[in-house]
Formats: C-alpha cells, structure tokens, sequence
C-alpha cells in the first residue's frame, strides 16, 4: 500500500489583487522527506506555507495536508500534527521560555512532558527560566525551533530557520532536522541560501515570482541548470606554448588569463575533456576544477523566469 | 473550553504581571474613595443615604473609566499580536479564531472584573463603615447592580475594542478608532441628542422615541440601568421625571446590556475569521 503524502499542493494560487503571489505551484511531500522552498524575498515561500497551514485561504487550487483541506473542520486535527516556526518568530517577552514552551504545549495539547529535553535539545537549557524579553535573537529563534517541536510532530515547517543563527548553531538546527527526519517526521522548510541546503535536503523547490522555477534533487537541479564548469590549467613556461596550440586548435571554448589556461565546459562534457587534455601530451603543474556554485544554480533558474 | 481557558489564563498572567491590575484597580479604589468621601458629605444627617450618593457619583465615573479601560485593554489584542508576529504562531496551533477572541475575552474580563469589584468594593466597604451609612436592602441592591452593571459595560467595550482590533491592519489605526467608539458613546451620542432635542422642541420626538435613542447607546442604558432602578438613586441624579415615565423593565435593560456585549464579540469573531495573516 502506499502511503499518502503528508503533503500535497496541487495548481495553487493565491491572488492577492491582480497580484499573484503564488501561482500554479505543485508539491508533494511524504514521511522521512525533507523538502526545501528557495527563492528571493517576495518570491512566494511564506505565502505558501501559510496556505499550507490553512492561514491563508488559496484563490484557486488544491491545498492537502494529511488528506484534509484547510476548510475541513477536521483541519485542526492535522494542526496538531505540524510543528511550525515562523520566519518572524516573537514571544510575549514577560514570560520566561519554559512558561512560553508550556503554553504552547496546552494549546497543541501534548502533555508538556519533555520540555527539559527539548531546551537541551536546542541548546538553551541555562535560559529556560529566563525571561524570554532578556533573549538574543539567536536564542529566540531556538525557542521558536523547541516550540515547533513540541509534541514530536509528524510534519515540521520551517521558515527560514537559520536566520538570525551563528554557523555552531545552524549546523545544530540541520542536525535537529535529520534526527526528526529519522524519525519519520516530513520536514519542509523555506531558505534564500541555497548554498546552505546542500547535502542536506533531499529535494529543492525553486520558487520566482509566485511560480515554481526548477525542482528536483540539488545535483538534479545542477545538471539542468546547463551551467558552465572550468577546468584551469597550469604548466610550466616550456609546456605553455604547446598547451596554447593545442587548445586553439581543439578546443572552441578556452582561452588565457594570468599565465593559466582557462577552458568551459558543460556538466555533461566532462569526462571526455579530461580524457582529451590527457592524450596531448603536456606535462601539467597543476589542474583545478570549478563548478558552478548552488548560489549560481539559483540566479540561473530565477533569472530564467518562469518554467524548467 | 480547554484552548479558551489557555488562552485566558495567559492574559490574567500576562495582565497581572505587567502590573496593569494593581494601577488600575489603585485608580479605581482611590477615585471611588474620593468620590465616595466627597460626595457623601453634604448629605450629613438628611434621609439620603451616602452609598445611594456614592451609587450616583460612582456610575458617572464608570461612564467614562471603564470604557477607557476595557478599549485601552483590548483595542491590540488581535492587531498587536498580528504585529509582532505572534498571532501568526498562535494560530498555526489547532485553536480556533473565535476561541481567541473568546479566550481573550475571559482573561480581560477577569482583569476588569477583579480591578472593578475590588476598586469600587473598597470604597463601598468604607462608606459602609463610616457610621451615616445604614445598611438598606435597596442601597446594597443598588450597589451590588452598580457593581454587576459595571462589569457588564466593561464587557461591552472589550467587545467593542476586539471588533476595532480585528477590523483594522495597524495599531495606530485601531488605537484612533478606539479613541473614536469611546468619544462616540461616552460624549458625542448625549451631546448630539440634546442638540437634535433642543432643534426638535419636542415635536417629533416624544418619549418613546427618546427611550430607543437612549437605549441605543449602551452607556446610557448603562445609566438609566443605575439610577433608575431606585427612587433614592433616580431623585438624586436627576433621573426621577425620567425613571417615573420610561417603563424599561429591569430584564430587558440587562438583556440589551448583555446584547451589547454578545453582537460585537460575534461580529469580532466574524471579521477575524476571514482575516488573511
């Protein structure tokens, strides 16, 4: 049997006045999955995970969490399934955070057993009887991490994370993540740094202007993007002018900079290149190869408009 | 129940630690006491008696306090929150709109409640104690209304203020909207009636007509609730030639009161419903 998707948007749309702030965006997500939401400020992610929430009511389009639709009156019931953090997340600044943590846990209606734990776990088990208005904004932004995680939801939305956090700590957030991954939990989150999402999403959703821009796994996505890689070439001053004639020759898309033989090439050209410059015959110093950065993934995509 | 009773508990909480109880049950003691005191004086050793006085003087001073207080205490509490960011979260958690607005409701409720009963009980128990006073089933029925009504007019401007905060996107909208419901009903309904009597000359608008304007605005069924449920209170307000003639039976003033209270907490709760975060 297969399992229902935890997740799952089909054609949505949310207009807000001519404006389409999202539009015709598909998605699915299943259990042990971790899916992320990329795009610029405005491009949409927060509208939609609001709409997944049942916040926002979509213009058009289907919105499923769990098998039910935000205007199921048993909607609540997936609520108490979500673990949320806001992208902006506040608290009442004259409770402390345990207080805070509490009263969340009476609303989602878990027993507020393992709250110790889940100061631990976030890394703020000194601040737990602190007032919450004496918190840094890293701190905060913990708490709203311990606070989506109270009650071991089965689906955890994430916006933007990291924001606000210290490398330490944000590396300690994606850990939080695949312990909950582990444990079954689907787990979407939105970011602008896609750079940060390597290796540590399974799947990407590029999101410009409201639609949805490329997605796939983050290699997936590095293959059609078609971006350019290099291969830079040192050699010494005898090998270089051989080197030279040789690449002129064979080679359409190389040239020199800097006493270094720079040559493009696309993802899928590789390994022929490499097997090529190895039969010339030029004893070689050094070779470096770059590829494109997930930072250039991303302008390639967004910067293409609409459609993969 | 249980998401509306979090909910209120954390606003008693909140109310209660912020201090905001104590200033304003500290002002309403130390204004009853003053006007309890005052107001008693002249009546030395005639037949009136001073918590009679004090019904009269204490109800004009909850006309225009306790609005004040409740719209103060309610007009953010949905944009507020939609500012700083924590509606959002709230929200995302399975409670209902309306269980916020009802859970809310409650908390300030009790706040209000307590700052009322305990501000006005005190000066009641000093007038009480000072010796003129004797103690009448009428002038303690008299007080106990003032005390309920009290709470009740509370209510209905914390329903107002809910209505204010969950129709606008700003707080600095909801808090010159606020001012707005309070100028309305505490000064300019009375001020614009005389001027719209005074211009009729008693032409079109006869007394029942009057009554329905009155009771339109719930401050003044507030007042007429008050002071003309006694003789005592109604001759010493002034309101006796109206108490004699406009036949409100005592139910229906409180059902209107509690109507005041119910329609805009519903209305509240509608405009929140369909507001996109």
């Amino acid at each position: 049997m297969t399992r229902q998707p935890f997740i799952k948007l089909s054609g949505v749309t949310k207009a807000y006045g001519a404006e389409n702030a999202v539009c015709g965006v598909d998605l699915e997500l299943s259990h042990g999955h971790c899916h992320a939401l990329v795009g610029h400020n405005g491009a949409g992610k927060s509208t939609l995970l609001k709409m997944i929430l049942g916040l926002v009511s979509a213009s058009s389009g289907r919105v499923q969490v769990f098998g039910l639709e935000p205007e199921d009156r048993a909607f609540v019931n997936a609520r108490r399934r979500i673990g949320f953090l806001p992208e902006q997340v506040a608290f009442q600044g004259a409770m402390t955070g345990l207080e805070t943590l509490k009263f969340y846990a009476r609303l989602n209606g878990s027993s507020g057993e393992n709250l110790d734990a889940l100061f631990e776990l976030v890394e703020l088990g000194d601040a737990a009887k602190k007032r919450v208005g004496t918190y840094s904004k890293g701190m905060r932004q913990r708490l709203g991490l311990a606070q989506a995680l109270i009650g071991k939801p089965d689906l955890l939305i994430l916006d933007e994370p990291t924001s606000g956090l210290d490398p330490a700590s944000r590396q300690n957030v994606y850990r939080i993540i695949d312990t909950v991954k582990a444990n079954g939990a689907a787990v979407l989150i939105s970011s602008h740094a896609l750079g940060e999402l390597d290796n540590r999403v399974d799947e990407v959703t590029i999101l410009d202007h409201g639609r949805v821009a490329a997605s796939g796994t983050i290699p997936a996505l590095r293959k059609d993007a078609g971006l350019a890689s290099q291969i830079r070439i040192r050699a010494n001053d005898k090998q270089m002018p051989r080197l030279a004639k040789h690449l002129a020759g064979e080679f359409d898309r190389s040239r020199f900079l800097n006493g270094t033989a720079i040559l493009d090439y696309r993802e899928n050209e590789k390994m022929q290149l490499l097997e090529k410059l190895m039969t010339l015959g030029v004893t070689f110093d050094n070779i470096d190869i770059t590829e494109p950065s997930l930072e250039d993934v991303f302008a390639a995509f967004t910067k293409r408009g609409v459609g993969p | 129940m249980k998401n509306i009773w979090t909910i209120a508990s954390k606003e008693i909480r909140d109310g209660s630690r912020n201090r905001w109880v104590i200033m304003v049950t500290l002002i309403m003691a130390g204004l009853a006491l003053i006007l309890a005191l005052l107001g008693s004086a002249p009546t030395g050793t005639t037949s009136i008696n001073p918590l009679a006085v004090t019904v009269v003087s204490l109800s004009s001073l909850s006309i225009f306090f306790i609005p004040l207080i409740a719209l103060l205490l309610s007009y953010d509490s949905i944009v507020g929150e939609a500012e700083r960011g924590t509606l959002l979260l709230l929200l995302a958690y399975p409670v209902s709109r309306w269980q916020v607005i009802v859970g809310k409701f409650c908390g300030h409720l009790v706040l209000l409640a307590f700052a009322i009963l305990i501000g006005y009980g005190t000066a009641g128990l000093v007038i009480s104690q000072t010796g003129d006073a004797y103690l009448t089933s009428t002038t303690l029925n008299s007080f106990a209304r003032l005390l309920g009504s009290s709470v009740l007019l509370g209510a209905i401007f914390l329903a107002l203020g809910y209505l204010v905060s969950a129709s606008v996107a700003e707080r600095g909208t909801a808090a010159a909207l606020a001012i707005g419901v309070w100028l309305l009903f505490v000064l300019i309904y009375d001020l614009g009636m005389l001027a719209v009597l005074a211009a009729d000359g008693g032409q079109t608008i006869n007394e029942q007509v009057l009554t329905w304007i009155l009771l339109a605005n719930p401050t003044d069924a507030y007042r007429m609730f008050n002071l003309t449920g006694d003789q005592q209170t109604a001759l010493l307000s002034g309101m006796a030639g109206l108490s004699a003639r406009l036949q409100v039976p005592e139910f229906a003033l409180s059902a209107l009161l509690i109507g005041w209270v119910l329609v805009p907490l519903m209305a509240a709760s509608l405009v929140f419903r369909r507001r996109q975060l």
